[in-house]
């Protein structure tokens, strides 16, 4: 008899995606059919902020997906990002996260050198060693210094954010974005000189698309995150809307906080305390600024690798650095603008409680991933459910649906189940 | 510098209480270590040495880490885990107008139910520390630890 609980391949119920075969989250041969066809294809993958890298020769060393890649900023102001892997022997050389490098990177096993661009320029012994008149050794007459640079990756920077592609023949970044996400992108991202507030990193034991989907999943923050609702944060007369590109990839959640009425009187969850206040307000001591058009919270997914979180006044870039199907280093950049006030700027630093690894309404995010994929593990036969609203995929003016998870796998098997 | 043997006492016994009451459980225990206005923050080394100002938790009164006794008891969901800390002795820097400098190095043991026990966080407490009529206080605990990852969330005040 075969097993029924260990299925050998991924089983979908119908054409639909309002059942995902949890498989799709445990098994080693579709992650890397993944990190092949999403991380390492034709997505563009958030890597840095530009404001990580001002000057020439500034880099960063982070990831896509698993292999490891270094931002840097050329002589000529052009940012490149290339991979940390030597053409010689394959060595990962940059051990630095971050630093200035002006003239070029130099692998230390053989002290291969290469331009900021990522040409090879050194190498030693090149042409041999002269010894008692004679020349011995050195690189073939075939070797070609042209044909050994590091891999280099496309580029894409908009707004001050730096994408890049292993596949060169990717779409433009505005294409791939699609005019509405790329409406949000730019909100945010609207020409103002970012400034770096620092870094959270954790590492969240749950398959990568996990925290997609919980970013796509517009019906747990009023449930999950009882710190929200306990405060007046999360209200049953906030207005929401949920939008998606047109390939269901990327999305946003768009919530408009409602003033209409009496909280108690619009507030249908049993957590919340009308009467309960925080005993020091600073954290959520909420300004409106001009950009916002309205919308108190803008969470957008540019899948597969990054979230941008405008929640009230705190700012993030959010990058998925997965690690094996079942974990993924979650990094958090929190900024600022150059031109904020420094009220300001204790603000967002204020609001960033709320978030992160250890904050008010993000650290229950990594918990509840986690208990997801152990159980998933333990059942890959089994399916979740993305039901709420339908089965339709399409933009809602609410947040009663789960129509943004079901998008991202309809997009997901079109792309998996292609036979290329 | 500390003179006598009763202030240094009185130092060590200030750690010594501070580490007993976080891994107690009982967490209406740990704002009371603090002025009503003070500084507590867990922040990586990263942030702490590059000059950004982001920190993981980042409190300016006792009313706030109040605030974050009531989270962990009332609002975030987690998974339940004790916690058991292991700080060496004080270095102490200098004491200045009644105001104690010292840090400490320490070791956050992690063991969730039905879990090994694990190193859950590493790094030091650089702290400025007040007399007041209830005893030694601190003004400022600032938490910069070395570890690069947070074993997904980190709830409870180091």
């Amino acid at each position: 008899m075969t097993s029924t609980v260990f299925p050998e391949t991924i089983e979908w119920e119908n054409e639909g995606t309002s059942r995902i075969p949890l498989m799709a989250y445990t098994d080693e041969a579709i992650y890397r059919k993944e990190l092949e066809r999403f991380f390492y294809g034709k997505h563009w993958c958030y890597v840095a902020l530009e404001a990580e890298i001002p000057n020439p020769g500034d880099f960063v060393r982070t990831s896509i997906g698993e292999r490891s890649v270094i931002v840097v900023r050329g002589k000529d102001g052009k940012v490149n990002v290339i991979e940390n892997a030597c053409a010689h022997r394959g060595m990962a050389f940059c051990r630095a996260r971050n630093g200035n490098q002006k003239d070029g990177f130099t692998c230390p096993y053989h002290q291969w050198n290469y331009s900021l661009e990522g040409d090879l320029q050194g190498v030693p012994f090149r042409r041999g060693v002269k010894q008692d008149g004679k020349v011995h050794g050195g690189m073939p007459p075939d070797f070609s210094m042209q044909d050994n640079g590091l891999t280099k990756l496309k580029v894409a920077t908009r707004g001050g954010v730096i994408f890049a592609s292993f596949d060169h023949e990717i779409e433009s970044f505005e294409d791939y974005l699609g005019p509405t996400i790329l409406h949000y992108f730019d909100r945010t991202f609207n020409g103002r000189q970012l400034k770096i507030l620092g870094y959270n990193r954790q590492r969240i034991p749950g398959n990568w698309k996990l925290m997609q989907e919980n970013i796509k999943d517009s019906y747990h923050p009023g449930l999950l995150h009882t710190w929200f609702v306990t405060f007046g944060i999360w209200r049953a007369d906030n207005h929401s809307a949920l939008k998606m590109d047109a390939h269901h990839r990327h999305a946003a959640m768009i919530t408009t906080r409602g003033n209409a009425l009496k909280a108690s009187e619009v507030s249908k969850v049993a957590s919340f305390k009308e009467d309960m206040r925080l005993n020091d307000a600073r954290i959520l001591d909420v300004v409106m600024e001009p950009w916002w058009d309205g919308a108190t919270t803008v969470m957008t997914t540019i899948f597969p690798s990054a979230i941008l979180q405008q929640s009230v006044n705190s700012l993030s870039m959010r990058q998925i650095q997965p690690n094996g199907f079942g974990s993924f280093d979650f990094v958090w950049t929190h900024f600022a603008f150059e031109d904020d006030s420094e009220e300001m700027i204790q603000r967002r630093l204020r609001q960033a409680n709320l978030f992160g690894p250890a904050g008010f309404v993000s650290a229950d995010d990594g918990e509840v991933i986690e208990f997801s994929q152990s159980s998933f593990e333990t059942r890959p036969s089994e399916q979740a459910l993305a039901v709420l609203g339908g089965h339709e995929i399409g933009d809602t003016d609410h947040m009663v649906s789960e129509t943004l998870i079901r998008g991202m796998y309809r997009y997901w098997r079109e792309v998996m189940e292609a036979s290329e | 510098m500390m003179t006598n043997f009763n202030d240094w006492m009185a130092l060590t016994r200030l750690y010594a209480d501070y580490a007993s009451a976080v891994d107690s459980g009982n967490w209406n225990l740990w704002p009371e270590f603090f002025t009503e206005q003070c500084v507590y923050r867990v922040q990586p080394r990263e942030n702490f040495e590059r000059g950004f100002p982001l920190a993981t938790l980042a409190f300016e009164s006792k009313q706030m880490l109040e605030d974050r006794v009531y989270g962990i008891q009332e609002t975030l969901f987690h998974d339940p885990y004790y916690q058991r800390h292991i700080v060496s002795a004080p270095l102490l820097h200098k004491v200045d107008d009644g105001r104690i400098y010292s840090e400490a190095n320490y070791v956050v043991i992690r063991t969730k139910l039905s879990q090994l026990s694990t190193v859950f966080n590493a790094g030091r407490y650089l702290d400025e520390i007040v007399a007041t009529p209830d005893g030694l206080k601190f003004a400022s605990r600032l938490v910069i630890y070395d570890s690069e990852m947070i074993p997904n969330s980190l709830i409870y005040p180091i």
